[in-house]
């Protein structure tokens, strides 16, 4: 009846789970309450669960993403202590089957449910207003599409309380993952979260795509869009490409475990270097999925405040595409070490090197946006400058890892745990704290404290040096990854300084959520009454903070590069706004439960194969199915908002704008 | 603030006789000298740069009545020759050392060296190391041993799941992958004990996978496998069916005598049917091998 789901699933010997597992239950349950006690449930249902607007879908993945790096956090933490303590004849607190566990739990998070989520957030409710368009291409698909992302971290989380996660880290490499070498259900978990999340990851792709080619408003060629959309638009061409093949990689291992088959065995003719290629076909790629968005921000945040174009805004652009191209060539600088011959290894050495170029240029470009600029040290500008210091040295290492005798002593190694903690902390995770402090007062109408802000940044940037700086060198002495047990001694003091630097960044995390509660209580006196607290460039600070459903009354004409920009400076000069337009009714899509409803059958689809209870995974393949043909047979997709109410709210914001035009000229 | 402070003189006293910094062969003095040299063609870009970015944003900050306000300055094509320039001239250069360095490193050729390599076969189990020396007729467990200023051959393979073949000091690791095998080259000049690991995350007992490398003067190396010969246990179907039982941070073993053919069958997954030719009495196949063969 319920397959391989038995008492024993749940660990009450460890109570180290246990105990996570019931405070997480408990504070789910307590959060429900009191949102139930304050009557908030159908406004949260209505304008958010069931949402179809772009902007409260961006916001409900970065909510998941906030919610998960506290839970990747919390397991690079305990790795940080199991290391600082399991040092020679004392073998820690964990033992090797739980710490393996916390370590591919560790990755998986960070990039599945932490670092995707909150890009495709950033995509989500930057671009739409970035284009000067109302939603994305296909917004009940995007309501789909997060649900299955959420889907996938919610089976990622059972398995702390339900049986166990996978042990073979963030990638499962075969053979270890295959039957003989993993026979419980961590794999499985694993393998189902990620493809159930990676149908949403898919999908927002498409998404995306076509919102960005064929939905852009009227006058905005490509090379008058924001190199952020770029950036997502490269991002995405990425997704299309590469996803699939994590995919279909994932699904033959799958066939492998649950069909016997053998493409990965050890037995039967199966090569586990096959699975090695496939994965890294996605996961090279994957980096610059997440990486490309994340200089989007930065160019998005260095124009604004240093109150000046991008610099180089075209070479920006090329430089984005050679990126998008070039990364999908790259994949075998993961596995110089497996003997694939010298010509193979130089090759792809050189082309990972190359894509060092257009970074590189990235790099100046941004500095000659600084120059000649007047720069305002906001949150979001001490977070640019932070990157460019940090990624530079993130660079250079990983420069030397595309040399494939370089990358013959260090593969690998701690070395290697520090380059891409160096890159993605340095260079994504610093971009989204930035694009974070920057939108947030868009998305919701105030801004953030600065003052906590600068101190999380700052704990960021020490924490991360402290944290990372140590692992190169004992990476140097020939210290490997993933070990639960230390025997040399005299790495003590370099990984008491790691951990010292991981509390620090703890600590950047709790100010994190202290400095938003900080910032909702004192939200009266930092409310964005004008919609562009930054003197912003792009389309998003044209509209209110936060915008109406339908974002623009009327789509913004655009004439140029920088299109509110130029608005703004016209309007300053002729003192005046552009003649008020002819309003029309405008149609929305309506909400829909399509979505939830979905990814709960989904999740179950999952959670039945995982423990092998076939009936329950038949029912709930068909349930997710039965929604989408419900959903098709539906007549009505979208409502009208009638002309007078955008009449009305479209002339109060020109009112709001009158005043902000008048405080402007006066400023210059 | 402790932590530094006990840090320092552990850094000083170790830093110089640890890991692929101090090498002890020749394959990894060459990759510590273009680890050197790379790193230092990078920070000859990479500090001006930073010096700049710090510089460039103080002086350009909106308080500064000196610094001239170009607001609408986006473009310049000699700064775009530039900025395309020093990077694409850059990598042009680590690519050359890549490419070149690719070849000259390349695992699996040969060292040069007036002396014939010795072969050892190497074979990674759950969670220890088996080293086999076809033509001296010894294994060893979790314990190499090498003759120095003498090219060691290794061949390699996995008889569970991928690990890496690494001492830090030698240079080059290598996968160990089961029913494949790879090759790799390294040689030890300097006697002495090294630490030896797997470089791939193998599973429960992976931390205790490590090995003592050991490099002996040459006439000794010849002194330790004679004697070793015929000494201990036989490596033989029974003995390794022991062996591949999973067991961590495992003592070191030495076997006298080993079955001829005991790598390959591995290799082929076949261990089994060597048992049924080995209770046959010695075939004149496996006396009459070659020594280099």
């Amino acid at each position: 009846m319920f397959g391989k789901l038995t008492w024993d699933a749940i660990p009450f010997h460890d109570p180290i789970p246990l105990v996570t597992s019931l405070v997480v239950i408990l504070v789910v349950l307590g959060v429900g309450i009191w949102v139930w006690r304050n009557g908030w449930w159908p406004a949260l249902y209505h304008g958010y669960i069931t949402s179809t607007d772009h902007k409260k879908i961006g916001i409900m993945y970065i909510v998941l993403a906030l919610l998960m790096l506290v839970r990747g956090f919390a397991d690079a933490i305990m790795m940080r202590l199991q290391q600082s303590l399991a040092i020679g004849a004392s073998q820690g607190y964990l033992p090797p089957e739980h710490y393996n566990q916390i370590f591919s739990a560790h990755g998986t998070i960070m990039i599945f449910f932490v670092a995707m989520p909150f890009v495709i957030g950033f995509m989500n409710f930057v671009v739409p207003l970035q284009l000067g368009v109302r939603d994305v291409a296909f917004p009940t698909m995007n309501n789909v599409s997060f649900w299955l992302t959420a889907s996938g971290a919610l089976l990622v989380n059972i398995s702390l309380f339900l049986g166990e996660f996978s042990r073979t880290g963030w990638l499962a490499y075969p053979p270890l993952s295959e039957l003989e070498f993993s026979p419980g259900v961590g794999v499985d978990y694993y393998l189902v979260a990620l493809q159930i999340s990676g149908v949403g990851t898919v999908l927002t792709a498409v998404n995306f795509v076509t919102t960005i080619l064929k939905t852009r408003a009227p006058g905005m060629s490509y090379l008058r869009m924001p190199v952020f959309c770029w950036t997502s638009l490269a991002s995405n061409l990425i997704i299309l490409a590469a996803f699939p093949v994590l995919t279909v990689s994932l699904a033959l291992l799958m066939l492998d475990r649950y069909l016997g088959f053998h493409f990965f065995t050890n037995d039967g003719g199966g090569n586990s270097m096959l699975y090695m290629n496939l994965i890294w076909v996605w996961g090279h790629p994957e980096v610059y999925i997440l990486v490309l968005p994340a200089f989007g921000i930065y160019s998005e945040v260095a124009a604004t405040f240093s109150g000046k174009p991008l610099f180089g805004y075209r070479s920006m652009v090329f430089a984005t595409m050679v990126i998008c191209i070039v990364s999908l060539m790259v994949w075998l600088h993961h596995f110089f070490t497996m003997g694939a011959g010298a010509n193979i290894n130089a090759i792809f050495g050189i082309a990972s090197m190359i894509i060092g170029i257009p970074t590189g240029v990235k790099i100046y470009n941004w500095l000659f946006t600084m120059y000649g600029g007047r720069v305002r040290f906001t949150v979001p500008m001490y977070y640019l400058i932070g990157f460019m210091l940090t990624f530079v040295g993130g660079g250079l290492t990983g420069v030397l890892l595309a040399i494939p005798p370089v990358d013959f002593v260090v593969h690998n190694s701690l070395f290697l745990v520090a380059h891409f903690h160096h890159v993605i902390i340095g260079g994504v995770v610093f971009a989204l704290m930035a694009g974070y402090t920057y939108w947030f007062p868009k998305a919701f109408g105030f801004t953030l404290d600065e003052r906590l802000g600068k101190m999380i940044c700052w704990c960021w940037f020490i924490g991360f040096h402290l944290a990372f700086m140590p692992l190169y060198v004992i990476g140097f002495w020939g210290g490997t990854r993933r070990l639960q047990h230390i025997s040399d001694p005299s790495w003590a003091p370099w990984l008491n300084v790691a951990l010292l630097g991981a509390v620090i960044i703890g600590v950047g995390i709790v100010l994190t959520v202290v400095q938003l509660l900080y910032s909702i209580k004192t939200r009266d006196q930092r409310r964005d009454v004008t919609g562009d607290p930054w003197d912003g460039r792009t389309l998003e600070w044209l509209t209110l903070s936060p915008p109406p459903h339908y974002n623009f009354a009327v789509l913004p004409d655009v004439h140029g590069e920088e299109a509110y920009w130029i608005r703004k400076q016209t309007a300053i000069k002729q003192d005046a706004l552009i003649d008020e337009p002819d309003y029309q009714p405008i149609e929305m899509p309506i909400d829909t439960p399509t979505g939830v409803i979905c990814a709960f059958f989904a999740s179950l689809c999952g959670f039945a194969v995982i423990w092998h209870i076939w009936w329950l995974a038949i029912l709930g393949l068909v349930g997710a199915f039965a929604v989408f043909v419900w959903y098709a047979w539906q007549d009505e997709h979208e409502h009208i908002i009638p002309v007078e109410e955008v009449r009305a709210n479209a002339r109060e914001r020109r009112r709001i704008r009158m005043e902000h035009l008048h405080t402007l000229s006066q400023s210059t | 603030m402790r932590f530094v402070l006990t840090a320092t003189p552990i850094f000083l006293l170790t830093a110089c006789n640890r890991g692929i910094l101090d090498p002890v062969g020749p394959v990894g003095q060459a990759e510590k000298i273009i680890l050197y040299n790379s790193t230092a063609i990078m920070l000859a870009i990479i500090i001006p740069t930073m010096i700049a970015t710090v510089a460039i944003a103080w002086w350009f900050r909106r308080g500064n009545k000196k610094a001239t306000y170009r607001p609408d300055w986006e473009y310049s094509g000699a700064i775009e020759m530039v900025v395309w320039g020093i990077p694409l001239l850059t990598i042009m250069l680590l690519g050359g050392i890549a490419w070149i360095s690719s070849h000259d490193l390349e695992p699996s050729k040969p060292l040069a060296s007036s002396k014939p390599p010795v072969r050892v076969e190497v074979v990674s189990l759950d969670w220890k190391w088996l080293f086999i020396y076809p033509d001296q007729g010894i294994a060893t467990v979790n314990q190499l041993v090498v003759p120095a200023e003498t090219p060691v051959t290794y061949r390699l393979t996995s008889a569970t799941v991928w690990n890496v073949f690494f001492v830090p000091q030698f240079g080059t690791m290598i996968y160990t992958m089961p029913r494949m095998t790879t090759k790799l080259n390294l040689q030890a000049d300097r006697p002495g004990v090294y630490n030896g690991l797997s470089a791939h995350f193998s599973g429960d007992g992976f931390p205790g996978m490590e090995f003592k490398a050991q490099v002996l003067p040459a006439d000794q190396f010849a002194m330790w496998a004679q004697g070793a010969h015929g000494q201990g246990g036989a490596l033989d179907a029974a003995s390794y069916a022991e062996l591949t039982k999973p067991t961590s941070y495992g003592k070191p073993i030495t076997y006298g005598t080993v079955s001829p053919g005991l790598f390959d069958a591995i290799v082929a997954d076949r261990v089994d049917q060597l048992l049924l030719t080995q209770a046959a009495p010695p075939s004149a196949k496996a006396s009459a091998m070659p020594p280099g063969g």
